[in-house]
């Protein structure tokens, strides 16, 4: 079944892609989206129905070489089934909202087909998510990988008339090509120690791996640290982490149930669950551990800050799923990988949810991105509004603390068990660095999602008359998706906290985990010292109450510079105008990575080529050949081409003269 | 039917000569007669091969269909494949019907253009099957010459420079290997490649004018066969021939040039090098994988900023070579079969970017990325096409570009974890010149003029893509189409150079990896 699952999304792509001319595109479009909705239904099946025995699916023997063994397999267990429903839910939903968004482009004149290529991309990207998150062995892993990047670059450059969009989406392709570099190493890495690439094999070896010393570049390293920080350059790269999550923002060049899908509710998470797959390895490696929460919780603060300022409703957004994928790495690098998968589950169906209800929105308003010229939207497209409401309350963290213990599972929305999960586990995992700066982002994550509430929604409408005038809400096939998600949004959290975090016993039932277990056995693997989970329950109750303080207070300060004074913004603008343009600027990141990256490539490439093989490398020769070169050209030059075959004709007797020779001086020997 | 190697190696040659003979006039009609002739052959001998193949066993790891006769001075006429060189040669008979192809609507002297590409197959083929030295180093040298001038004739205003600057490049490396191949035979008495594989060859040091050799005869004829084999590949940096030679060559000159020709300098490493001066070979091993790591970042960095399409993915050319290098000299399975494999799909891969290029030069008559841009909008289907080689040459996995590359780096890794790294990093910079390349020709709005009324491919142009897309396609997801058969071969090739090279002498983590 899972095979299936894997395989209707391919073949949707196909049919869509190559064979919209004969069918129509609107059948193609149908179809494809017929077989997301087909593969969604079936992983809910799988996914409820799973019994916790990890299942091997072999399909096809795939590369081979010495003792290299590699097959086309499905692995099927828990995060694989919980990464099925995520992929397959809102493919399918953005496949349906997708038939709304796309069904008028200004992009494109009137008689140029697009729809169907941009139905094949979505279902081809769906395919090597698939083939990314039910892999068996790293290798296949990584082609999921890369395939996702595939078509995350050709739906970034999906306009790829405009400059902006085709730059994005090579610059996403690149900086991803950065991580893979780290992930590729991971592997060889790997392959070096174990003899294989399979998961099983790998996680087998853990223990071993922890205890050994691997030589990488200029030192000794302890092999599980070493290779865990390999990998996790990876996973940096997808989701976007600190000093690789140039390309995210970027990436709203693409169209917005793009957006939606790729950019926030799966590929991004990808890296997130990479670590959580290699649970095994990373319980060896407490230094990598360390250094995920460290960059997790900087990119949650870091992307938290730039999203505070921004007035690209998409890139404000994106900045939060920045932010939001900061908050999971804390969570897997403090060593429960359980409640980073949590809240990559309750991410997937809210911030989903936000990108859509943008999309709605931006549909509304002609096509206008710039939050400055929203304003009073609530009337004119209300369900949008209360989806994207109920989006903020998840995302912000809304519920009543400390009501788990009276109903079993905390009240609230999503984001509030998933987020307060992560925070008082970072705190528990004893990194009070990673703590303070989720807290502080808790606090900036509820101002700019209020901000961006405020801006939209509430007050006098603002820019252009006639695109106000005519906003009106969409139509069902998007607003249904954003009713799905919103169930999702309000309820996953409560529906699922126990499996996740909450209780250890259904935890592990859920997850398949045994007392002294095996790595691999389960799968995610907690090792024996690994207590975090334990003490993140009795954490503090102002540990506890902390994300919530911050959320009020982000929501009182964001009330107060949109809803009762909207003049403040301005003003602090002009106060703080360094720290302003900083925010504004992104921290000055791309301009940064433009000269000692770009320019100094182009650069050291002009020099190599100009200096290095023009003038050292033909420059040595010629002078060595003492100008024969020139001689025979000036020679060639003036010839006809008839005399090339006297010259043929001359090597030609010149090889055979030395061969004579060689066979006679050799016989005489 | 013991002589199907020398029948798949000589029907082209027998056209050529049918061609050369019979054929007169330069009209429509002989042109055509003349091009049609040439697919013909080319075709036959790819069938041919095929029996070849089917007849090939390749848990055998010795050499199969061999023929031995008696030659002129004593001399031996020995052909033979194993594991390593068949499928060097089903890649060659499978690429020249498309090559033949691909210059449909060349007008200029066909027959004798015909007769050059005929040759030249003839010749490359003789190359992967000879199993006599002297044969060997006719093949490998004459087949200069059809090159030479195909280049010479047909190619752009400065091909004669060019094809000078090839010839020379070329030859000087040869006529070391002359040597060598003399002193081989004054050393061991024979000139039959299987014989010497296995011959000893000495490694006791020697003192050469004044200077301690280390390995001695052994590293003697290795470097001489070096300077030839590392001029072929070509490695950095006596690699600055091939970007001329391409950028002059006619299309089709292009495709064999990078698709078949290149791959005569790994061959003779497989073939030569490491079976033959296992110990200097051992010896040289961090040379060469700095030469590997560094020709891939500097052709890199250097393709990143090329304004000629040819150049550019000339250069992309010699970087993926350095995989090959990097992947023979690492002499474990993963790193050996990883190079075969990279040599084959490069040949497929580079072969169809050639053409790629080849197919808007045909129409614009220009090589300038910045006369381009927008081509979607006009092109649909050759956008596709271009995409696809482009990711396939960026080694996407799922295509035949990722197998190579991704085995040959697995494969150094175990060596030496420096060069790994530096080489991994081609992987970033590949993409960042392929895909820029690809977004200045093909992405953006149509604005230029000229390229208003450009039309999208032909039928006959698909017609050429279409087994190059199946065979990426199909090495990509499933190898082991090539693996099986190159495998056994290996593995044998290893075992023996493992025991030839003294075990003190072995790097730690060669022997570590052994015992494993």
């Amino acid at each position: 079944m899972v095979s299936v699952i894997l395989l209707a999304p391919l073949v949707g792509a196909l049919i869509c892609g190559f064979f919209w001319r004969l069918i129509g595109e609107r059948t193609g479009q149908i179809i494809s989206t017929g077989l997301l909705f087909l593969a969604a239904v079936l992983s809910w099946y799988v996914f409820l129905t799973f019994n916790g025995t990890t299942q091997h699916i072999e399909l096809m023997r795939w590369v081979e070489s010495g003792t290299l063994s590699t097959d086309w397999a499905i692995r099927l267990d828990r995060l694989t089934a919980i990464m099925l429903i995520v992929v397959t839910t809102v493919s399918a939903l953005v496949h349906l909202y997708s038939f709304g968004y796309m069904a008028h482009d200004e992009n494109w004149g009137h008689d140029e087909p697009y729809r169907a290529r941009f139905f094949a991309y979505l279902s081809f990207f769906t395919f090597a998510m698939l083939a990314l998150v039910t892999s068996d062995n790293l290798i296949q892993m990584f082609f999921g990988w890369e395939g996702v990047g595939v078509a995350s670059y050709l739906l970034i450059g999906f306009y790829y008339r405009k400059p902006s969009a085709a730059a994005a989406a090579i610059k996403a392709f690149v900086v991803n090509r950065v991580g893979d570099f780290g992930f590729a190493l991971g592997i060889f890495g790997l392959f070096y120690l174990t003899d294989s690439i399979k998961f099983d094999d790998v996680f087998a070896a853990a223990p071993t791996i922890g205890g050994e010393t691997l030589h990488f570049l200029w030192g000794n390293w302890n092999a599980a640290n070493v290779l865990g920080v390999l990998l996790f350059i990876g996973a940096c790269g997808k989701s976007a982490q600190l000093f690789l999550h140039t390309w995210l923002p970027d990436a709203m060049e693409g169209p917005t149930p793009v957006s939606a899908l790729i950019h926030a509710a799966t590929m991004v998470t990808a890296g997130v669950f990479l670590v959580c797959r290699m649970s095994p390895l990373y319980e060896f490696a407490p230094d990598a551990k360390m250094f995920i929460v460290v960059i997790g919780a900087s990119t949650a603060f870091f992307a938290a800050t730039v999203g505070l300022v921004q007035n690209d409703i998409k890139r404000v957004i994106a900045y939060s799923t920045c932010s939001q994928l900061g908050y999971m790495f804390a969570a897997a690098g403090s060593g429960v990988y359980g409640v980073a998968m949590f809240h990559l589950l309750t991410h997937a169906f809210f911030k989903a949810m936000l990108f859509l209800g943008a999309g709605s929105v931006i549909t509304a308003m002609h096509h206008e991105q710039d939050m400055r010229n929203y304003g009073g939207l609530r009337k004119k497209v209300p369900l949008t509004f209360w989806a994207m409401m109920i989006g903020t309350l998840a995302i912000t963290g809304v519920g009543i603390p400390f009501s788990g213990e009276a109903f079993g599972v905390p009240i609230g929305f999503a984001g509030f068990l998933s987020k307060d999960a992560i925070i008082e586990s970072t705190y528990a995992g004893g990194s009070i660095y990673g703590f303070t700066l989720l807290v502080v982002a808790a606090a900036f994550t509820s101002f700019y999602s209020w901000r961006l509430m405020f801006l939209t929604f509430y007050g006098e409408a603002r820019g252009d008359h006639h695109a106000h005038d005519h906003a009106k809400e969409s139509p069902l096939v998007m607003t249904i998706p954003l009713v799905v998600l919103a169930v999702g949004a309000v309820f996953a959290g409560m529906a699922w906290y126990n499996d996740f975090f909450g209780n250890v016993e259904t935890m592990s039932h859920f997850f398949s985990l045994k007392e002294g277990a095996a790595p691999g056995a389960g799968a995610i693997y907690y090792g024996e010292a690994n207590k975090v989970l334990e003490t993140a329950h009795q954490s503090p109750a102002w540990v506890s109450l902390s994300p919530f303080v911050a959320m009020l207070l982000g929501f009182g300060v964001a009330y107060q510079f949109y809803i009762r004074k909207p003049y403040l913004p301005a003003l602090w603008a002009e106060n703080q105008a360094p720290l302003y343009r900083f925010l504004l600027n992104k921290w000055y990141f791309d301009e940064l990575y433009e000269v000692i990256f770009v320019r100094a490539a182009k650069a050291l490439g002009r020099l190599l080529w100009k200096r290095g093989d023009g003038d050292i490398i033909d420059g040595t020769l010629n002078g060595v050949a003492m100008g024969i070169v020139p001689f025979f050209t000036r020679l060639a030059g003036r010839a006809q081409s008839g005399y090339i075959f006297t010259y043929a004709f001359a090597m030609v007797l010149g090889i055979a003269v030395l061969i004579t020779w060689m066979t006679i001086a050799g016989g005489t020997h | 039917m013991n002589n199907l190697l020398s029948i798949v190696t000589f029907i082209p040659a027998v056209a050529a000569v049918i061609l050369a003979l019979f054929l007169r006039g330069n009209d429509p009609a002989a042109q055509r007669n003349a091009k049609w002739l040439a697919l013909f052959a080319t075709s036959l001998s790819f069938l041919v091969s095929l029996l070849v193949l089917k007849g090939f066993d390749p848990a055998n790891v010795g050499f199969q269909f061999v023929e031995d006769r008696p030659w002129v001075l004593g001399l031996h006429y020995k052909m033979g494949v194993d594991g390593i060189s068949i499928l060097f040669v089903m890649l060659t008979t499978f690429l020249m019907p498309i090559t033949i192809a691909s210059c449909w609507n060349v007008t200029d002297r066909v027959k004798d253009y015909m007769i050059a590409f005929l040759l030249l197959e003839t010749l490359m083929l003789g190359v992967f099957t000879a199993l006599d030295l002297v044969l060997f180093y006719l093949f490998f040298e004459a087949g200069l010459i059809p090159m030479f001038l195909i280049i010479g004739i047909w190619g752009g205003v400065n091909r004669i420079y060019a094809s000078f600057k090839f010839f020379l490049y070329t030859f000087l490396g040869s006529v070391l290997m002359l040597v060598a191949m003399v002193a081989m035979y004054k050393a061991a008495g024979t000139t039959d490649i299987p014989t010497l594989m296995t011959f000893k060859f000495s490694h006791d040091p020697i003192v050469v004018l004044g200077m301690n050799v280390t390995g001695g005869l052994q590293t003697l004829l290795f470097l001489a066969f070096f300077a030839s084999f590392a001029v072929k590949m070509p490695m950095w940096p006596v690699h600055t021939w091939l970007p001329d030679a391409h950028v002059q060559a006619p299309t089709a000159g292009s495709v064999v040039l990078a698709a078949i020709l290149l791959k005569m300098g790994g061959y003779g490493f497989l073939r030569f090098s490491m079976p033959m001066f296992p110990v200097a070979a051992h010896l040289w091993t961090p040379l060469v994988f700095w030469m590997s790591a560094i020709a891939i970042v500097y052709t890199s960095l250097v393709a990143l900023v090329q304004q000629d399409m040819k150049k550019l993915v000339a250069y992309s050319s010699v970087a993926h070579m350095g995989y090959v290098t990097m992947g023979i000299f690492a002499m474990n399975p993963q790193g050996v079969d990883g190079a075969i494999f990279q040599m084959l799909s490069h040949g497929f891969v580079s072969g169809a970017m050639f053409l790629c290029v080849g197919v808007i030069y045909d129409r614009m008559h220009t090589r300038e990325i910045d006369a381009y841009g927008g081509l979607i909008n006009r092109m649909p289907a050759y956008a596709l096409v271009f995409m696809f080689f482009t990711m396939a040459n960026v080694g996407l996995p799922g295509t035949s570009g990722f197998v190579g590359e991704f085995l040959t780096l697995m494969g150094t890794f175990q060596a030496d974890t420096w060069v790994a790294a530096v080489a991994t990093s081609g992987v970033i910079l590949s993409a960042a010149y392929g895909l820029w390349l690809y977004r200045r020709v093909v992405f953006g709005a149509l604005v230029k003029e000229s390229l208003k009324t450009i039309t999208d491919m032909t039928r006959r142009e698909r017609a050429i893509f279409a087994p190059l897309i199946v065979m990426s396609l199909l090495l990509g997801v499933y190898p082991k189409v090539v693996t099986d058969i190159i495998d056994p071969s290996v593995g044998a090739l290893i075992t023996q150079f493992r025991a030839d090279v003294p075990v003190e002498a072995q790097a730690p983590s060669t022997t570590a990896q052994a015992s494993n």
